[in-house]
């Protein structure tokens, strides 16, 4: 189960919605930039480049990072979360201790397709385990599985 | 089992009314009080009666009557499927709450209402955020009614699922008692219930409130002065007086605080009584506010065994039940305050648990977790000593490295000593800290999720905090090495994945 191989990676589609999340909160930080770079006298670039560097550096790199650190699996009844970049966070949480699943789309997430699919448990610790950049299909045809697999074991 | 449910609403008793009406006269007296003695300040009190007194009672009168239209108001009707109560007088409200969904019933009796003999029913739900359900006051015997209701209700319920005849004959009160405390037990736990934060509440206070003593108490002259009247001969003894002095202050606040553990203590201890009866176990306590509980043994989540930095050294430990209920914050399942292994023992076994025996294997943290924590610590006190060396301090400069180097190296060797945990075959035992050590109790099969989480560091040195999600605690191994990690996570999956969840906490099956 340790094997990195049956870890299934996040649609790629997620890479661009990370990238044009990361661009919008970039063009509201030029914002300030630019006011500071109009305030000081002469165009020195003295805000400008260092404040382009972090944010090119934030679109090129972030979301591939991010993208490359979250997979899951859903074998044996078994879904399995991995997350994190810096604090790397390894979670199972069999289907039969799901309390109810929840499929939700931001309105970037509708617009790449993608969604987000989240359990609850019934665990004070991780009582809710979500997993974004999902294809929407496939959250709910993971969603149908968790739920067929709750069904059948309460029946 | 033969109670029939009816549905005709029902109000609550008639005297509850009597009740509202002294808690409300309780708190009208504080500012009758003290408007008196304002009035009486002024001089001429019969006038100013004449004037004052209609106020007060059209404001009596008129809280009287909207407790009488509240009362009035609130109807409670017990239907086939739940328990519904309606209330409000301008604005209706209508709650039902389904018997599936009642974890338990509980009955709390407080000092106004214990001598009209009526009791406070809550219906205990699970739901965070005190929103459960309560039904203030009925008659004892109602009461006890309503709890048996709801528990042959849900007995009905479960015996109709899964079609075993278990407690059919069961219904009668079996009550065995499993733990009780006697008076001299409650004395000795409240001994030990010495509280250090009232007595700093109280040094604060005899500080600020130091106008109303007759003296200073913390000016050693005052205490001569005032030892000068008995024993004079203590005055001339002049500096021996002073120690005097601060002895009999210190003692004096120590007083305090071993008083009010010991009141606080016998306020909520006595008569303590814990009971295995045919639906779970019975506790009931206090002196003043008897309480009255049935925690349920299958919605038993995982156990806890704590004990204190003093009343350690004479074995005496205390056993907590985490369960499902004890989410709502307000019933805490202590199920044996203060007790000696031994007599914890039999009540761990009534759970369904078990002690981990003598052979059971421990594994302490990986030493690699241990020596990071400490060099963490040392690099902090090292960045304080280098900050007092550049601010011309270079004298104390060696004080935070080396002392608070010492205090993190001995504590994170402590913690590796005594900081363990094990699998068992059934269950998880994690024991946490060395000063007051606890033992944490769960059982494989109840544990909702498992999460392994590394920090950079923990990545680089090859450890991993385990996190178990436990419904109503929290329960973790920290600095547990990887492949140890990976294996007991793989085990506890596997033993969760044979149960459903609502096998675990209802034994019964949802008519889905």
């Amino acid at each position: 189960m340790d094997a990195a191989d049956d870890l299934i990676p996040l649609d790629p589609a997620y890479k661009s919605m990370l990238r044009l999340q990361l661009a919008i909160t970039g063009l509201v930080l030029l914002v300030p930039t630019t006011i500071a770079e109009i305030a000081i006298p002469g165009w020195t670039g003295a805000v400008w480049i260092p404040a382009l560097l972090v944010i090119a550096y934030a679109l090129i790199r972030v979301p591939l990072r991010r993208y490359h650190a979250s997979s899951y699996s859903l074998v044996e009844e078994r879904l399995r979360v991995v997350r994190g970049i810096f604090f790397r966070a390894d979670t199972v949480v069999p289907f039969g201790r799901v309390q109810h699943i929840d499929v939700g789309q931001g309105p970037l997430e509708r617009a790449f397709g993608l969604a987000t699919l989240t359990v609850h448990t019934a665990g004070t610790h991780n009582a809710s385990v979500s997993l974004p950049g999902l294809r929407h299909a496939d959250a709910i045809a993971m969603r149908e599985d968790i739920r067929a697999a709750i069904r059948r074991d309460t029946r | 089992m033969n109670q029939t449910p009816d549905t005709i609403p029902r109000r609550t008793d008639p005297r509850t009314f009597a009740v509202r009406t002294v808690g409300l006269l309780s708190q009208l007296v504080l500012p009758l009080v003290v408007g008196g003695f304002a009035l009486l300040d002024d001089g001429d009190f019969d006038d100013a009666i004449v004037y004052f007194l209609p106020f007060v009672l059209v404001a009596v009168g008129a809280n009287i009557l909207f407790a009488y239209l509240r009362w009035s108001r609130l109807t409670y009707t017990v239907s086939d499927a739940d328990i519904r109560v309606e209330s409000g007088v301008l604005s209706r409200a209508a709650r039902s709450v389904p018997y599936e969904r009642i974890q338990d019933v509980s009955l709390e009796q407080k000092v106004v209402p214990r001598l009209f003999g009526l009791v406070e029913v809550k219906f205990e739900t699970g739901a965070g955020g005190g929103e459960d359900l309560k039904l203030a006051y009925l008659r004892e015997n109602e009461g006890e009614r309503l709890r048996e209701l709801v528990r042959s209700r849900r007995g009905r319920i479960a015996v109709a699922a899964s079609d075993t005849d278990t407690d059919e004959a069961e219904n009668d009160v079996d009550a065995r008692l499993l733990y009780a405390m006697s008076r001299k037990r409650v004395l000795t736990f409240g001994l030990f219930e010495f509280s250090l934060a009232v007595v700093a509440v109280v040094a604060g206070l005899a500080q600020q409130l130091e106008f109303l003593l007759p003296f200073e108490v913390w000016d050693w002259r005052a205490w001569r002065e005032r030892l000068t009247g008995p024993g004079q001969w203590l005055a001339g003894l002049g500096f021996l007086a002073q120690i005097v002095g601060g002895v009999l202050a210190v003692a004096s606040l120590l007083l305090v605080g071993v008083v009010t553990g010991v009141v606080r203590t016998v306020l909520r201890e006595w008569g303590f009584r814990l009971e295995r009866t045919d639906k779970g176990l019975r506790r009931r306590r206090g002196l003043l506010t008897r309480t009255d509980l049935v925690m349920p043994v299958h919605r038993v989540q995982a156990l806890r065994i704590g004990t204190g930095i003093v009343r350690r050294l004479f074995g005496w430990h205390s056993l907590k039940l985490v369960s499902l209920a004890s989410d709502s914050g307000s019933a805490n399942h202590e199920a044996v305050p203060f007790a000696q292994m031994d007599e914890i023992a039999p009540v761990v076994a009534e759970t369904g648990f078990e002690l981990p025996g003598g052979t059971q294997e421990w594994s302490r943290a990986a030493p690699a977790y241990r020596i990071d924590g400490f060099l963490l610590g040392l690099a902090a006190m090292a960045a304080l000593s280098i900050g007092l060396f550049v601010a011309d301090r270079a004298a104390f400069a060696i004080l935070p490295i080396l002392l608070g180097g010492g205090w993190f190296g001995l504590h994170e060797y402590l913690r590796w000593r005594w900081d363990r945990y094990a699998i068992g075959p059934g269950q998880l035992y994690a024991r946490h800290g060395w000063f007051a050590p606890s033992l944490t109790i769960a059982s494989r099969e109840k544990l909702q999720s498992v999460e392994i989480v590394r920090n950079p560091l923990a990545r680089l040195r090859g450890y991993a905090d385990v996190h178990f999600g436990l419904a109503g605690g929290r329960l973790r191994m920290r600095g547990v090495a990887l492949d140890e990690a990976r294996h007991i996570r793989d085990a506890v999956v596997d033993s969760m994945a044979q149960q459903d969840f609502s096998d675990i906490v209802d034994q019964q099956l949802p008519a889905a």
